[in-house]
């Protein structure tokens, strides 16, 4: 195929007995627990690696396909919060070539223990709570790896550079602007790449090398650093284990990743890496050969697009069928857009209807919804979110999943809406700019 | 499991012209994501067939890399499996199948060590939704020794390609004629099968010892007298693909909503390999009409009633008129394609034009390198 040929990570050697002991010499870690609230009601019933993104995938399904393609193919997932979509998207891993004899995807829930039991209480805590799952594999090397980032990246040229440096810790890092770099951890390296320093969030930053929170361990000094911080309060990597090892003087090093590497944490930075998958030639390239990303794709058929259909700039999932308008939107498989419909500048999921005759501007509407006919979506004068107004920004309308609006209403600019509505939550048929009907879920 | 399923697919037909240069015409690409042989592997696996075996012989490379996994289709079980069955050469044996009871007979061990009380035979180029089992009840009902699946054929100018069937009130078929040259009726035989398992063995036994190779001539027409050949006539979507005519036929039907939703959403699935590729993209230039396009396109031109299969580039200021475009073709700027069929991976010069004339389909194979050295 395209992609290169790895060599196989995974050997056993014999012992005295008939069992031969297993060994692989890097397994990964994905830390999925999260709720990621800074995605509003598109997390509020899945957790944020499951939120579909670029037409057909999962976020997770990023870390997971570069796991593969760099010949990782142990990986356990850590999950948490509202993991059920992430279970069935998962399962055991055939999409990523992760179903295995030996090693594979295992889902790793927090689980009941002798007198200790408790939830995930830190990213450090999580990991350090499956010391049993890595000794099994009897690893070198462990890679730490988050699910809330958009990118294709090479793990194993990355432990190739903690080999050569003969690091304790190497830590994935990525070049951006200076002005910018007060937004992330930084670290400051001598000309040897070795880390001198860590400033987090620093207001007038020293360097520009921002920490991606993927972190190769080598596998005894991570699980001593984890024994030892084992009764830490959320134990984390970059608040507790990573100052820890830096003060007892392991070699950390930052290994510089130079390609497209995106936070899709906020309604804002998800709704622009989406699009920016429309450009003439985009800079995450999804058509490329190499590097291919995989997904669960339970929706085959090709998609329909009608006789009265017009679709400039776009990108359409499976399945969908198409008898509207689409200007500059990413579009699920299974979606339906309704005749004399019009869908400008956002982002629709799987599965959900949009009615006939019913506009929609800059909204990012999640799986299984079902829009009426004659709605107006984004309309009005800005006003600043009511409930939330750092979250729901931008003019957009965001919408979770399973939710239901009824025909004829008109929706206005920062709005959120879960659950399934009815014409009684919209006086005279609005919902003003700024205002929520959430109707399903907690109130997250 | 009552039955286990044979496939035949091991076909090769002139009348697909230079489009069976390159695989069996159960490979065939149809309706944007599948191949011909998926519809018969899906109704197999949505009747509960769990043991299928797929005879081929004719250019089975295509094929074999769409089976190369049979998970696909949720066989690869335990108790069942999708098993590949070319040609081999044995102790007693060295020829290839010499027809469809041939093959049938050269895989006799297979039907020997089953313990599944009934075949249900199948062949791979047609495009269909079945449940097998009422087939299955059927013939059991009628205490059939074999049960004819038979549809109704509206079209008469192809009903030379087939078997013509007739039946008696109650089902029976009573005459049975291979493509005749004058038919007298126009229900089909469409090479779906039912029939005991040792009943197929003893029969296999007999033809293979009177050198006897033909499903068709020599049992259901040679035994139509002495044994209970039923029809079982079907009234839902059945298309044969193995014509240049019926094949771009049968893709234009995937335009019709009715048939599209019948396949597409309609329960059950039509199952097929999972090739990940990327969501369609539309970019600036691209107009799109009646059209079914698959995943992996990038559009930057005109389209209009056409279907098109997996990972086609269309470049810009291209038209594409009531065409097929099978998987993977470049199609160069400024090109005008209008009623044809075009073969997978090739690559269309910029500057082409290609059109059938006079309502014939043209086939445009022109092997072009997509990337050109120096």
């Amino acid at each position: 195929m395209y992609a290169r040929m790895r060599r196989n990570r995974s050997y056993y050697y014999k012992t005295q007995g008939v069992i031969n002991v297993i060994k692989k010499e890097m397994i990964a870690m994905l830390l999925a627990g999260g709720q990621g609230s800074r995605l509003g009601v598109l997390t509020s019933s899945i957790a944020k690696p499951a939120v579909a993104f670029g037409g057909k995938y999962r976020i997770i399904d990023f870390p997971l396909s570069n796991c593969i393609n760099s010949g990782v193919d142990t990986v356990g997932v850590l999950t948490q919060y509202q993991p059920l979509r992430l279970n069935t998207h998962i399962g055991i891993g055939i999409p990523w070539d992760l179903d295995r004899n030996v090693g594979g995807v295992s889902i790793l829930p927090p689980y009941e223990k002798g007198n200790n039991s408790e939830w995930y209480t830190g990213t450090a805590n999580a990991i350090y709570q499956n010391l049993k799952y890595m000794e099994y594999y009897n690893p070198e090397y462990v890679l730490i790896l988050g699910g809330d980032h958009i990118y294709k990246m090479d793990y194993e040229s990355m432990l190739d550079f903690h080999k050569q440096k003969k690091a304790d810790i190497t830590l994935a890092t990525i070049p951006v602007p200076l002005e910018e770099a007060s937004r992330f951890g930084v670290a400051i390296t001598d000309a040897d790449k070795r880390i001198t320093e860590f400033e987090e969030k620093p207001p007038q930053p020293r360097s520009n090398l921002a920490s991606m929170g993927i972190y190769i361990f080598t596998w005894k000094v991570l699980k001593e650093a984890l024994i030892t911080l084992s009764d830490r309060e959320g134990c984390d990597f970059g608040k507790h284990v990573i100052p820890y090892c830096h003060n007892r003087g392991d070699r950390i090093y930052a290994y510089e990743y130079n390609g497209y590497w995106k936070d899709v944490g906020t309604l804002q930075s998800y709704w622009e890496s989406n699009m920016e998958l429309i450009d003439l030639i985009p800079e995450f390239n999804l058509y490329e050969e190499f590097w291919k990303i995989y997904t669960k794709s339970d929706v085959i058929p090709p998609q329909y697009i009608s006789e009265k259909s017009v679709i400039e700039r776009a990108i359409i999932g499976e399945g969908a069928e198409i008898y509207g308008k689409v200007y500059n939107s990413v579009i699920g498989p299974g979606v339906i857009i309704g005749e004399n419909s019009v869908v400008r500048d956002s982002i629709i999921m799987k599965g959900t209807v949009i009615g006939e005759n019913t506009t929609v501007n800059k909204a990012i509407i999640a799986e299984n919804c079902f829009i009426g006919i004659n709605c107006e979506l984004g309309v009005f004068d800005e006003v600043p979110n009511s409930w939330k107004p750092d979250i729901y920004t931008n003019g957009m309308v965001t919408i979770g999943e399973n939710s239901i609006i009824p025909d004829r209403v008109r929706i206005g600019k920062n709005t959120a809406i879960f659950g399934g509505t009815t014409l009684d939550d919209y006086p005279r048929g609005v919902l003003a700019s700024g205002e929520n009907i959430i109707k399903a879920g907690d109130r997250v | 499991m009552r039955a286990l399923g044979i496939i035949l697919a091991g076909g090769n037909s002139s009348r697909m012209h230079e489009l069976s240069n390159k695989r069996a015409i159960a490979a065939m690409p149809v309706a944007g994501s599948y191949r011909a042989i998926d519809f018969a592997l899906s109704n197999m696996s949505n009747s509960h067939v769990q043991k299928v075996a797929v005879l081929t012989q004719y250019n089975s490379r295509s094929l074999n890399e769409h089976l190369s996994s049979s998970k696909w289709w949720d066989f690869g079980r335990k108790q069942g499996g999708l098993f590949v069955f070319p040609p081999t050469i044995t102790n007693d044996n060295g020829f290839w199948y010499r027809g469809t009871a041939d093959a049938i007979a050269q895989n006799l061990v297979f039907l020997r060590n089953c313990h599944e009380p009934y075949v249900v035979i199948a062949s791979g180029d047609c495009v269909y939704k079945l449940d097998y089992n009422k087939v299955l009840e059927y013939h059991i009902e009628k205490k059939a020794d074999i049960t004819v699946v038979t549809k109704e054929i509206s079209n008469s100018d192809e009903l030379a390609r087939f078997g013509i069937v007739e039946i008696s009130e109650d089902g029976r078929i009573t005459d049975f004629q291979e493509k005749p040259l004058s038919p007298t009726g126009n229900l089909v035989s469409t090479g779906i099968y039912v029939i005991r398992r040792r009943q197929l063995i003893e029969l296999m036994e007999q033809a293979a010892a009177e050198e006897r190779f033909d499903f068709v001539k020599d049992i259901l027409i040679r035994y139509k007298d002495v044994k209970n050949i039923y029809s079982y006539q079907m009234d839902t979507y059945w298309s044969n693909i193995a014509s240049v005519e019926s094949y771009y036929r049968t893709n234009m039907d995937f335009l019709n909503k009715d048939i599209r939703n019948y396949f597409y959403k309609e329960y059950p699935d039509v199952y097929s390999k999972i090739d990940d590729l990327p969501p369609a993209k539309y970019n600036p230039g691209a107009v799109v009409k009646n059209s079914l396009v698959s995943s992996g396109c990038i559009i930057n031109g005109v389209v209009e009633n056409s279907v098109l299969f997996k990972k086609i580039y269309v470049g810009n200021n291209c038209t594409i008129k009531n065409c097929v475009i099978l998987n993977d073709v470049h199609i160069g700027d400024n090109t005008y394609l209008e009623n044809c069929i075009v073969e997978s991976r090739d690559t269309i010069r910029p500057n082409s034009r290609h059109v059938g004339e006079d309502g014939k389909i043209k086939i445009v194979v022109e092997k072009n390198d997509r990337f050109p050295l120096g």
